[in-house]
């Protein structure tokens, strides 16, 4: 660890390179933290000119960073080695841009996606993203890469941003992409920035493709006994030419059902019609309610998030290996997701044991090993904790195996060279 | 060249697959951007991942740059081969692996053309996406490169959006897979910054991309307008009505008096523009979308509108379509191909401005465009026997970049950067935009040797740079020693 130099441990006192800044800056509380790291400071930029001093003047200082918006997914990732300075993107809460006409939108980092969803209602759209943190802001979206049941039919984040505006840890402000949805001048830094958990540098503004909000929604729901009839249900869902907007399977616990939805989205009369025949494909499925998302509790309890990726046809081979695992752990945990996506999402309660859960996470990674035979590639699916308790946090390896890890290390050397970027909150280290 | 380099060359693939003769080498001259020329060194043809990888580290350690081909489709001249490198030509890889239709992808060699892709998922009820109207003969590792785009891109998205997992050799001469064909693997997004960027990150080996089920019913429209104005009213309104039709592209009289001329698609007299839309999806939503893009286009001031009803009506209407370049050398000795993008709101402003251009400076565009994404394809036509004129067009075709950056555009929707719009990237990108970018290029080829000169027109220097830190003490972060 290195020791701050003396003029910021000064009792009360923000450093003056810090408070010079021109952005609002206090000495932390004792809520703020992040990944249970206690800040020292907090400071609240309210636009990209602003971020890009008080970087510049946090690089000068050797300050590690950690971004922080509206906090719902902070705990994402291993914990950082230190947090020095939190940087609340809050006040860039301003939508810059909406052409309703072009079907895009311009917003800062820090604008909530509930706030964002109603601005993109007045004109009958929307950003097609539906993570369950609706009260998180775009910056943090962006960051973790979140997604929900549309994930299906939309993809995630990166899918939809077309265009992103960062500050680099020493207080560069760079752009990349643009305002229109088709292209391919220059690389697409947007990418790299999706899913990366704040450790290249600060999102400031993104811009988005957007959709036109659907007339009608309806949601088919069916259970079934066995893993296999649920695949086969999930597979006959996403081939038939409905057109789901979202595959969701759902199942709570290992003696419980498992239940596999679809969503229609467009005109009244035409999800009627796709309901009926989807209806007939099923046999007997039932329009009903959105899915009761068992993982939205296990998210908002502070129990344990794993995400599992997966070659969509091995669903019910993954869905067994998961009951396997958790079963020789004595866990029962509820598993969901986007299954004809590839993703499911396995929430385990927080009284679980913390050996318990490593032994689980362990297992469960050497099951799926097995599955990158034949032409795939080697590392055919992976198992995530996306968060957990302290306890297991410290105790488990988060990430698992990572392909091409040696030229993420050299990515994020190349942008942040000095490791003070959100360190040690991604995979390998990083 | 390097008779060593040869040699080692040799050694990997076999004397028979090295190429250094002159005349041969003159058969990759260029790509599809034939005003920029150049043979290289020495070509190449590898026939595995292995061999891929034994060239580019038999490059890397004598210092030699490379340049990955596939089909030589390119618009930008990002295959321009150079003089002092070897070209490695990816044609010769070009088998489809695997198709795995339940998980819905398929793994390919990047020499596969892009219609094999979707011909061996036929069977299964699949296709591959990404259309871009070279796909008979252009390869999947070079839509990779380029994200490449196509005219049904408006509604399933670009080649980033439908590649998964890709094998790549590193510039230094490493195997590694970027992601792991989910699309939601751990760690960075290397897949996604990878696709687009023109072949300066690595040469890709194999490569998964999701398959898409065929959609149940297609229908195609074609609607004759008197003006561009009222074709371009018909788009706004279409798109305004929440439709989102697979494709939509617009020509000009220009363009359609040249396809008529080239291979007579019979497109209503006297149009001043015309507009194919084409539908998919479940066949009651077709049906009801077909007839309210009808109306649409009749309140806009159709005086004429067709519908394809099967699948030779429907290659009938986009004949005109998908010969509109070639066909423009009917009409005119040359012509330039310019790629722009404007928002799709713009598109009204932008084209009145073109034609403006086009009278001042006395030389006739054809536009040919994917009116749905705002994707122009203006043709610069000029008589390259007349000294002076393809000086002129090539002025004007940069003076219609101005206009789509000037309106908040892009130099390039779908043909890439390459050699042929490094110099307008600046006026697109700052210095330091260009600068975090090319942050990405370091971390892969910091020698500079991966397919050098193209997308910026100044490269990065990737050494450490003076006086900077680079993290904390070795020592201080394995916690053996404290500093202050």
């Amino acid at each position: 660890m290195v020791a701050l130099p003396d003029s910021l441990t000064t009792a009360g006192g923000v450093p003056p390179e810090l408070a010079g800044a021109g952005t609002d800056v206090r000495t932390a509380g004792p809520a703020d933290t992040a990944g249970g790291k206690q800040a020292r400071y907090v400071a609240a930029p309210a636009s990209a000119a602003e971020a890009a001093a008080l970087l510049s003047a946090a690089a000068s200082l050797g300050l590690t960073v950690v971004a922080r918006g509206s906090g719902t997914k902070l705990d994402w990732g291993t914990a950082p080695a230190r947090c020095d300075l939190i940087v609340d993107t809050r006040r860039l809460d301003r939508v810059l841009e909406h052409a309703a006409g072009d079907l895009v939108v311009t917003v800062q980092s820090g604008v909530r996606l509930d706030d964002l969803a109603t601005v993109l209602a007045a004109a009958d759209q929307r950003l097609a993203l539906d993570p369950p943190e609706s009260a998180g802001t775009i910056g943090g979206l962006i960051a973790t890469g979140a997604a929900g049941p549309l994930r299906y039919r939309y993809g995630s984040p990166r899918d939809l941003l077309i265009g992103i505006t960062v500050v680099r840890p020493d207080g560069t402000i760079a752009k990349s992409g643009g305002k229109v949805v088709k292209n391919v001048a220059g690389y697409d830094l947007g990418k790299l920035f999706a899913g990366s958990l704040g450790t290249l540098g600060l999102i400031t503004e993104a811009t988005f493709r957007l959709h036109p909000r659907p007339q009608t929604s309806a949601w088919l729901t069916r259970d079934y006994p066995s893993t296999s009839a649920a695949a086969s249900a999930v597979h006959a869902i996403a081939d038939s030419p409905v057109t789901p907007a979202a595959i969701e399977l759902e199942w709570p616990s290992a003696a419980a059902p498992i239940s596999v939805s679809a969503l229609l989205e467009g005109e009244e009369a035409s999800v009627q019609e796709r309901a009926g025949r989807l209806n007939a494909i099923l046999d007997r499925a039932m329009t009903g309610q959105s899915p009761g998302r068992p993982l939205a509790d296990g998210r908002e309890r502070p129990g344990t998030l794993l995400r599992v990726a997966f070659w969509a046809g091995q669903l019910a081979a993954v869905l067994d290996l998961i009951r396997g695992a958790a079963a020789a752990n004595g866990l029962d945990p509820a598993v969901g997701g986007a299954a004809a996506a590839g993703l499911l999402e396995i929430a385990v309660t927080a009284d679980a044991e913390t050996e318990a859960v490593g032994g689980f996470v362990a297992a469960l990674r050497a099951s799926l090993q097995g599955l990158g035979a034949g032409s795939l590639p080697p590392l055919a699916a992976s198992a995530v904790v996306v968060t957990a308790p302290a306890a297991v946090r410290d105790a488990v390896d988060l990430w698992g195996p990572v392909p091409s890890l040696a030229l993420m290390r050299a990515v994020k050397y190349q942008f942040d060279p000095d490791h003070r970027m959100a360190p040690g909150r991604f995979a390998g280290g990083i | 060249m390097n008779a060593a380099l040869a040699a080692r060359l040799a050694e990997i693939c076999g004397a028979d697959n090295v190429i250094s003769d002159p005349q041969q080498l003159r058969t990759y001259e260029c790509d599809g951007l034939t005003s920029h020329r150049c043979s290289p060194g020495l070509a190449v043809l590898p026939r595995s991942a292995e061999q891929v990888a034994a060239i580019v580290r038999a490059c890397a350690e004598r210092h030699v740059p490379f340049v990955a081909r596939g089909s030589g489709t390119g618009l930008s001249g990002g295959a321009l081969p150079l003089a002092d490198g070897v070209l490695i030509v990816m044609s010769t890889m070009r088998s489809v692996i695997a198709i795995d239709p339940a998980s819905r992808r398929a793994i390919v060699e990047p020499g596969v053309t892009n219609l094999a892709v979707s011909k061996a998922a036929e069977p299964y009820g699949l296709f591959y996406a990404p259309d871009p109207s070279s796909q008979v003969v252009c390869s999947v590792g070079g839509n990779v490169a380029e994200n490449s785009g196509g005219a049904h891109c408006l509604k399933h998205g670009f080649t980033v959006h439908h590649v998964t997992g890709l094998e790549i050799v590193t510039p230094e001469g490493e195997l590694t897979w970027l992601g792991d064909g989910t699309g939601a693997a751990p760690g960075y997004d290397l897949v996604g910054a990878f696709t687009g960027s023109e072949g300066t990150l690595g040469i890709a080996t194999k490569i998964v991309v999701r398959l898409t089920p065929i959609p149940e019913a297609v229908t195609t429209l074609l609607a004759a307008f008197t003006t561009m104005g009222a074709g371009g009213a018909a788009v706004s309104a279409i798109i305004g009505s929440g439709i989102l039709p697979g494709a939509i592209e617009m020509m000009d009289a220009l363009a359609i008096e040249a396809a008529e001329a080239a291979v007579s698609c019979r497109y209503p007299e006297g149009a001043g523009a015309v507009l194919i839309v084409e539908l998919d999806g479940p066949a009651g939503d077709v049906e009801v979308q077909t007839a309210a893009v009808r109306d649409i286009c009749t309140a806009a001031g159709a005086y004429e509108i067709r519908a394809a009803q099967d699948a030779a009506e429907r290659a009938a209407i986009w004949t005109g379509r998908k010969s509109a370049f070639a066909a423009v050398g009917r009409i005119s000795p040359a012509y330039i191909v310019q790629d722009g993008v404007v928002p799709r709101t713009a598109l009204p402003a932008v084209l009145d401005r073109i034609s403006e251009l086009s009278a001042e400076h006395g030389i006739r565009v054809a536009n040919v465009f994917h009116a749905g994404d705002g994707n122009l394809h203006p043709l610069v036509l000029f008589d390259d026997t007349v000294p002076g004129e393809q000086k002129a067009a090539e002025e004007l075709s940069g003076l219609i970049l101005d206009l789509c950056i000037e309106h908040g555009g892009s130099i390039t929707g779908e043909h890439g950067v390459g050699v042929d719009k490094a110099r307008y990237l600046p006026k697109m990108f700052g210095a330091d935009d260009l600068d975090t970018m090319q942050l990405l290029r370091c971390a892969f080829d910091p020698a500079g040797l991966c397919n050098p000169g193209k997308v910026f027109p100044t490269p990065r220097l990737c050494g450490e740079v003076p006086g900077v830190r680079h993290g904390p003490h070795p020592l201080t972060a394995t916690g053996l020693i404290d500093q202050f």
